[in-house]
């Protein structure tokens, strides 16, 4: 759990991060959303002091950050940057193994989790290891990246925009799997973006914040239906809304007994994926499968009164 | 010259082959050198005038016109666009026959068991040199050869020297005999010489870098700092030197023990102390250029790791910023080799020796005797460290 209290950072005169309190429960994915400029990463890095508070405090599993030294502290914390930031001078291996040896772990179990971690991150650990980062594409280069940030099995990973660097189905791609190992581990993940589709997609809980100041801390379907101010509501976009809303839901949540007409589509897509689905084909109703076999079916109906305004 | 042939023009362009640039710049050259200029100077003594001889006065006339007709087909090869292996093996051998045939030059000048006699090269042999090296060395560019290819080639130069010196080609030559009034003292200034260049680059090495780290970290001290030693490279050189004898002289009579480790007005001391003002300024702004250059978001991942201030540098930082702290250290080597010739002005002595005594006797060959090894050295120093440089920069791999 990190605790966030009354935690500013002022510049000479101007104030980026303004009696920001929060609390993030322990496995969330707290996604901090704003504009540029609006003092998201420096919130972020005072959670592993690469900016020292002017005021405030920042307790991680009700302990103080500032009761031991800064270095220590973040071997504790993941860490992952966009454009990655790994060292062009040392292999793959060596770039996920650097927080590990910096704990001191033996070397045969630091060449375990390396080779563990590629593997998670569909990088034969043969054929990769010893590869320069500069040999890999853009985005194995970023699944290194965060392969790294969750070498020393961290409780904790903190994101800046890690997938501000890659194309969009590569970056869709790159959120599924950071999905799949939050899952994994039970990770607490602090993760900066600007782009509020992201936010809506990965996060289990919503930062918004402008000029310093945090506007508003819920869930994704809380903003998306009970936007605090104006700020908040435009940075969801009016016109997006309901299809925003419908994207935080399964079909699997949904589904109805009963029979439909022509090709079916699979529980797990969004119900969103679904609506565009009856949209496209003019179907009031869409049978629904999982794994080959049909478990009932998904109505128009049923969607347009889940993209409403909830009440 | 296949894959050019792909258009009518190229098809013309194969039958009457283009002319080189370079090629034709230097058959200027090489006109010039063989028609208007000696080949060797020839004189009874050391120090009395002498004759300007060009090749075909200065050996037996098969020779002569065996060097013309190497020089004639060396002039043509490098004129024509011909594979740039080709023309880096005529230059060669262009190059190789006048050092054996200006050997043979002096055999063939000087009387039998006569001493005094002297024998030097001429302008035109040194511009013949210059011409047949200038396209050898732009051969070697288009080659493209690697760090280890490189001096794998310096390596196979030197052997044929000190080949050719071993088997006494230039014995009857001026320089050579003016070294062998002098081979010990010659050897002498050598070592002081190496160790002036060297010496004083490491000592500017060890206090260079950290200053450089210290410059990197701290802004205010790079604001005070390198401003000062920026002034001190536009001091000319002399003047430096200069500079240092009243103040050392003043040190060596009032400090006690101060005279007892070396320091004198005159001497090595004020070279070595002049050498390392100069050689400080290159170091330590290419230690902070090298720093600074270093990625961001490289040392900002880092330091988000938690590596302390101290991996960061020796782990991160230091290794980035290498190369461009050994392109700095390759500058003030070539530098001092070249500059450490002016410490024997102040007494400090080296090669410079040589030069300043052979100007005072208005005997050019002694002058030589100083100048080209000091040269020699300079350019061994300039590629094994242009090619050091290249093996520990990061290989550019085309990134997806
Ligand atoms: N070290 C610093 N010194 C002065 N101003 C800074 C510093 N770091 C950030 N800022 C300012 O703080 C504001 C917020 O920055 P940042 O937290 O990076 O915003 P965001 O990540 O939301 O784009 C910006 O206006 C930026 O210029
Ligand atoms: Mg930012």
């Amino acid at each position: 759990m990190i605790e966030i209290d009354g935690l500013t950072k002022t510049y000479e005169a101007t104030t980026v991060v303004d009696h920001v309190s929060l609390t993030i429960e322990k496995g969330e994915i707290c996604v901090i959303v704003g504009t540029s400029g609006s003092g998201k990463t420096t919130l972020m890095r005072m959670i592993n002091r690469l900016v020292e508070p002017t005021a405030g405090t920042v307790r991680i599993d009700g302990r103080d950050t500032r009761d031991r030294p800064a270095h220590q502290l973040r071997r504790q914390i993941g860490y992952a940057i966009q454009g990655h930031g790994l060292f062009p001078h040392r292999t793959v291996g060596q770039n996920i193994g650097t927080v590990p040896r910096l704990l001191g772990w033996e070397k045969p179990r630091i060449a375990a989790r390396v080779d563990e971690l590629l593997s998670l991150f569909q990088l034969d650990p043969a054929l990769y290891r010893d590869r320069l980062p500069s040999e890999l594409s853009g985005g194995q280069q970023q699944r290194v990246g965060v392969a790294r940030a969750l070498a020393a099995e961290p409780d904790i990973l903190l994101m800046d925009e890690p997938f501000g660097a890659l194309d969009p189905i590569i970056r869709s791609k790159a959120q599924d799997d950071l999905l799949a190992i939050q899952k994994r581990f039970g990770t607490t993940i602090v993760l900066v973006t600007h782009d509020m589709e992201e936010a809506i997609t990965l996060g289990s809980k919503i930062a918004v914040m402008d000029k310093g100041k945090l506007l508003q801390y819920a869930t994704p379907a809380e903003i998306i239906a009970r936007p605090a101010t104006d700020f908040v509501n435009q940075l969801i976009g009016t016109g997006d809304r309901p299809f925003r809303l419908l994207s935080l839901e399964t079909v699997l949540d949904h589904v109805e007994p009963g029979e439909a007409a022509g090709d079916a589509i699979d529980a797990s897509l969004s119900l969103r994926d679904a609506y565009a689905e009856c949209l496209w084909s003019g179907r009031d109703a869409i049978p629904v499968e999982e794994a080959g076999q049909r478990i009932g079916r998904v109505t128009l109906s049923r969607l347009t009164a889940l993209a409403a305004r909830p009440q | 010259m296949a894959q050019l042939l792909s258009s009518p023009s190229d098809l013309q362009a194969a039958r009457v082959p283009r002319l080189d640039k370079l090629g034709i710049i230097i058959a200027v050259l090489v006109l010039a050198a063989v028609f208007f200029l000696p080949f060797v100077i020839s004189r009874p003594n050391r120090i009395v005038a002498g004759m300007a001889l060009p090749i075909s006065g200065a050996l037996p006339a098969l020779q002569a016109i065996v060097l013309y007709g190497l020089i004639a087909l060396g002039s043509v090869i490098g004129l024509l666009r011909v594979p740039s292996l080709w023309r880096l093996a005529s230059s060669f051998v262009v190059v190789l026959s006048l050092c054996l045939f200006l050997g043979g030059a002096a055999n063939f000048l000087t009387p039998e068991g006569n001493t005094v006699a002297r024998v030097s090269p001429g302008a035109g042999f040194w511009v013949l040199v210059f011409a047949f090296a200038l396209i050898a060395a732009d051969a070697l560019v288009r080659l493209r050869l690697g760090p280890l290819a490189r001096i794998g080639v310096l390596l196979l130069v030197a052997a044929a020297i000190a080949a050719m010196l071993w088997a006494g080609v230039w014995q009857n030559l001026s320089i050579l005999k003016e070294y062998a009034n002098r081979g010990a003292a010659f050897w002498a200034e050598a070592r002081t010489h190496v160790a002036l260049a060297f010496g004083s680059l490491a000592v500017a090495t060890v206090i260079g870098v950290p200053v450089g780290i210290l410059c990197y970290r701290r802004s205010s001290v790079r604001a005070a700092l390198l401003p000062v030693l920026n002034m001190v490279q536009t001091i000319p050189s002399i003047a430096l030197f200069g500079l240092l004898i009243a103040p050392l002289a003043w040190l060596a009579a009032n400090v006690p023990g101060a005279s007892a480790v070396g320091i004198s007005g005159i001497g090595t001391a004020p070279a070595m102390i002049a050498l390392f003002a100069y050689s400080l300024l290159p170091i330590v702004s290419n230690t902070v250029i090298g720093l600074d250059g270093v990625d961001a978001s490289v040392k900002d991942a880092a330091r988000g790791m938690g590596m302390t201030d101290n991996q960061v540098l020796f782990g991160v930082e230091l290794p980035l910023a290498f190369p461009v702290i050994l392109t700095g250290i390759r500058i003030v080597l070539v530098q001092n080799i070249g500059l450490a010739t002016i410490a024997a002005l102040i007494g400090g002595g080296g090669f410079g020796v040589f030069v300043f005594q052979g100007i005072g006797q208005t005997a050019m060959d002694l002058v030589l005797l100083g100048a080209v090894p000091t040269v020699a050295l300079a350019f061994v120093a300039a590629v094994v460290l242009d090619a050091l440089v290249e093996l520990v920069s990061p290989k550019r791999v085309p990134s997806a």
